[in-house]
């Protein structure tokens, strides 16, 4: 299916405004920031924590170890995907029990993909919390899920797609509005 | 009853006839032979178009009965005979119980004029039970009415029995029919031992297994002088040792079956429990030496084995399955698709094969043959004629085919025996 | 990459794309068993059902971790318990389990095909878990599993598997996963039980074990059963020993950092010495770990998320 471009809500000029005032956040709101780790969800999230982490670093002087999350085997939403997933390697070399985590994904929608996400890290372990952090909340939540870190409130109709770039995959750093054309 | 065939293309082998001619039967015989024979009032058979050919002859069919009704009963089987377009066909000895005695052999001949519309000729066991020990009362099972002797299934293994029963045969003058198989060496074998059998990992049984056998009958063959027909033969150095044993003064007369002409062991990768048969269907270059063995006119003869097995019997793993593989509605239109209409047959010779030659082994005196004074036995068929197999629609019990689907040209299209039209 | 299969009943007919996703997705699994809680949801409320024909501790064991591992629910059923003893058709037995509504069936059978036939009529995802002589497909697949993390590649590998090659389901599927791999492969063993016609299928058969373990990268041992002694297959298993045992001696003539596979269980001193077996040079039991995520990857790749349920 073709789609089309419908806006440009942020550059990377926005997104790094917006990661920067949510590194304050972070820090403002977690005093001690030794036991804070962070894990992205594949595959955006982690270069999202990534940059958060670096961030923290040139604040704080401190180095916040940054885990890799796959969440394919905790989806719910299996029968509605056309094709497989593949899955890809969990990858976090730290123990979560008692950590503070601080979750990271750039699009928060239905939230199931955080629903997922929160079952599988309560498997590797038992956290003292779980922090979660959205570069875009496009609202149309199915669960009760929210943010406590919002790069940008963005509302939407369902029909339309978030896109986020990030160049560590994308080539540049942006984010779009799209929506699918019927080309029948 | 008169029935008056006009206008075919009759061939009789046995009188090097094919031309366009008129045949009239009068109570079970075939009384006049001519270009043009008036009706007067006799049912008429327009024949235009269509070969006429003295009825054919299958040497080897397993119809069941008694005691293994559910598959195949001798009815069941005729029906089937005629619609494939035998006139006559010789059933094997392993029935429960087994045709090693006069009583079994009535039995079978008396169930056969009851229900059967084609003529069926009994083989009686060679050895009792066909345990391969103690030969049977040959002349008593020939006065009873059978005409032939074979353990088929089971080979004869001990030669000092196997040459006992054909020096005694030679009182007789009947022939024996061995299915040549080294028990030792087949086993517990299921398909060919070759690429397919190692790639599958399925217990394999080698061709030295039936070569073995028809070197030693084609021995005993000739020092006994007796007449020794191979069944089913089915490798290439089978038929290698054949034409050695041809070439000697031997009485050795062979058959092959259609299923070993047209399938190869490659074909058991669907793992279809209809494809176990014995002997194994064989390797691509054992096909080209049979059909070689044909062109060339080694063979003898073509027989079904027909060996119909119940659905549920079939529908299991492949190593549960029996062995066998039903052959009476398929037999005809595979040869006269496969070998006749590609011209690797001439349309003589295979006539003169499935009918002439059968007669003349089997020592049937009024069969195989058009001419006054025979048996009004004739297959009628239609070259052109194109047929797609469809087991569902089988005459025969059984619906053990792996030819279901096959689309083939050539086919019989009316079978007539003693006079009676029997099947169109 | 999709992985368009319903059945996994063998190896031949599985495209090399379609292995390597396998492979690939087993890796990502590796990690769950090392976890404290060695369990995730992905198969929850899927029914499997091990239906094991022949005796088998190994595999059926791999098999239910695997599909406890995934959340699945799994029972066992065994031949001994069976109706099959009491005159049941194969076909009867497999709708009657059917019937409660199984999800996946993995079958271990003797008689080769009966993976294959069983998906002619049953709705359940067929796996096949060895069928006679014919293949053992997850067994050859946590075997390439096992040497490419060892060797991190599997293409140009000189791979030798030595023993019973005739009756070995094991050595039919590894002969066809690792040639679709570009490993070149040599078998030894006892004629009788390497008939030369093997070669047909792009393999070296030698008889000679001293010359063709030289410059061997993987050396796969199989299992020697002594019943095929009876059946003159090889006279003794003395002699067996003697001209195909892997000794130290023996494995000195491979390459320097050869491993030593063997799918088990392992006849300590016949076809193996029990040295060799123990030492850093044989990856046994890597491969039981291996065979865990190997198959984890199987049930989810064939069971997981494949249900295109009908949403509007």
């Amino acid at each position: 299916m073709a789609e089309k471009i419908k806006a440009r809500v942020m550059d990377a000029r926005k997104i790094k405004r917006a990661l920067h005032r949510m590194a304050t956040e972070i820090i403002e709101r977690n005093r001690d920031l030794s036991s804070l780790v962070i894990v992205g969800i594949r595959t955006r999230g982690i270069y999202l924590g990534k940059r958060v982490s670096s961030m923290i670093k040139e604040l704080e002087n401190i180095k916040i170890p940054v885990g890799v999350l796959d969440i394919t085997l905790y989806r719910d939403d299996f029968s509605e995907l056309e094709a497989q997933h593949m899955v890809k390697k969990t990858e976090i070399d730290f123990s979560v029990v008692d950590k503070d985590i601080l979750l990271v994904d750039d699009v928060l929608f239905t939230g199931r993909t955080i629903r997922a996400a929160m079952d599988s890290l309560i498997d590797l372990g038992r956290p003292k919390s779980i922090q979660l952090f959205i570069l875009i909340d496009r609202g149309h939540r199915e669960l009760p899920i929210r943010a406590d870190y919002v790069g940008k409130f963005l509302p939407t109709s369902k029909r339309e797609i978030v896109q986020v770039h990030l160049k560590e995959i994308d080539e540049t750093d942006e984010v779009l509005i799209t929506e699918p054309v019927d080309t029948t | 009853m008169r029935l008056l065939i006009k206008n075919g293309r009759v061939i009789d082998p046995a009188s090097h006839v094919d031309e366009t001619l008129d045949i009239l039967i009068d109570r079970g015989k075939i009384t006049e032979i001519k270009p043009k024979i008036e009706g007067d009032g006799t049912k008429i058979i327009d024949a235009s178009r269509l070969v006429v050919a003295p009825g054919f002859i299958d040497m080897h069919a397993h119809l069941r009965e008694p005691g293994q009704e559910e598959k195949e009963t001798i009815k069941t089987g005729s029906l089937a005979a005629a619609k494939g377009g035998f006139t006559s066909i010789a059933c094997m000895p392993n029935t429960a119980p087994v045709n090693d005695s006069r009583g079994v052999t009535e039995l079978i001949i008396s169930e056969a004029k009851r229900n059967a519309v084609v003529n069926i000729l009994p083989i009686a066991a060679v050895t009792r039970g066909l345990r391969g020990e103690e030969i049977t009362d040959m002349a008593d099972l020939r006065d009873a009415g059978a005409i032939a002797f074979s353990d088929d299934g089971h080979p004869i293994e001990n030669s000092l029995v196997m040459r006992r029963a054909l020096e005694y045969s030679r009182l007789l003058d009947v022939p024996i029919i061995d299915h040549c198989e080294d028990r030792n060496l087949s086993a517990e074998g299921i398909m060919h031992e070759g690429k397919t059998s190692l790639k599958l990992g399925i217990k394999a049984i080698p061709a030295s297994s039936e070569e073995i056998l028809v070197a030693r009958d084609i021995i005993l063959a000739k020092e006994t002088r007796a007449k020794v027909h191979i069944a089913h033969l089915s490798v290439k150095g089978a038929v290698d040792l054949l034409k050695f044993a041809k070439q000697q003064d031997t009485k050795i007369t062979a058959e092959i079956t259609p299923h070993h002409l047209f399938l190869t062991d490659a074909s058991l990768e669907s793992f279809d429990t209809n494809l176990k048969v014995n002997p194994p269907l064989r390797s691509e270059q054992d096909v080209e030496a049979l059909i070689d063995a044909i062109r060339e006119g080694w063979i003898d003869t073509f027989a079904t084995d027909h060996a119909p097995h119940t659905p549920d019997e079939k529908d299991v793993e492949l190593d549960k399955a029996p062995f066998g593989i039903n052959g009476l509605e398929t037999a005809v239109p595979l040869l006269l698709d496969k070998l006749v209409n590609k011209n690797i047959l001439p349309l003589d010779k295979f006539i003169a094969m499935i009918s002439t030659i059968p007669a003349k082994i089997l020592g049937l005196k009024n069969k195989g043959k058009i001419s006054v004074g025979a048996d009004a036995d004739l297959t009628i068929l239609k070259l052109q004629k194109e047929v797609i197999i469809d087991t569902s629609r089988f005459l025969s019990k059984s619906r053990n085919s792996p030819f279901h689907g096959w689309k083939l040209k050539g086919a019989p299209v009316m079978t007539i025996v003693g006079g009676k039209i029997v099947y169109s | 990459m999709p992985f368009d299969h319903k059945h996994l009943l063998g190896i031949e007919f599985l495209p090399k794309k379609d292995i390597l996703t396998i492979l690939d997705t087993a890796e990502s699994f590796v990690e769950i068993s090392t976890r404290e809680v060695k369990k995730v949801p992905i198969l929850r409320g899927k029914t499997i059902i091990n239906l094991f024909f022949e005796p088998s501790t190994r595999t059926r064991s791999s098999f239910e971790l695997a599909a406890k591992r995934l959340s699945a629910d799994i029972i066992n059923f065994n031949r001994q318990f069976s109706s099959v003893v009491k005159g049941e058709t194969l076909k009867d037995t497999v709708l009657n389990l059917e019937s409660m509504q199984s999800d996946a069936l993995i079958i271990r059978h003797n008689c080769p095909g009966v993976p294959h036939y069983i998906s002619t009529f049953c709705r359940s995802h067929v796996i096949n878990a060895g069928d006679g002589a014919h293949e053992h497909p997850t067994q050859a697949l946590l075997d390439a599993f096992t040497i490419r993390q060892q060797k991190k590649k599997l293409e140009g590998l000189k791979i030798l598997i030595v023993g019973d090659i005739l009756h070995s389901r094991v050595a039919r599927s590894n002969i066809f996963l690792l040639s679709k791999m570009g490993a070149e492969i040599a078998c030894v063993g006892p004629p009788a039980l390497l008939p030369e016609e093997f070669k047909e299928f792009g393999i070296a058969c030698d008889y000679d074990l001293d010359r063709a373990i030289q410059g061997a990268d993987v050396i796969m041992m199989l299992r020697i059963q002594s019943e095929r002694q009876q059946k003159n297959l090889f006279p003794s298993l003395r002699e067996y020993k003697d001209i195909f045992s892997l000794t130290p001696k023996r494995f000195r003539r491979a390459k320097r950092n050869a491993i030593i596979m063997h799918p088990g269980p392992i006849n300590r001193g016949v076809e193996i010495s029990a040295d060799l077996a123990d030492s850093a040079k044989s990856v046994i039991l890597r491969q039981v770990e291996n065979g865990i995520a190997v198959r984890m990857a199987v049930l989810y790749l064939l069971l997981g998320g494949k249900e295109r349920e009908t949403t509007d």
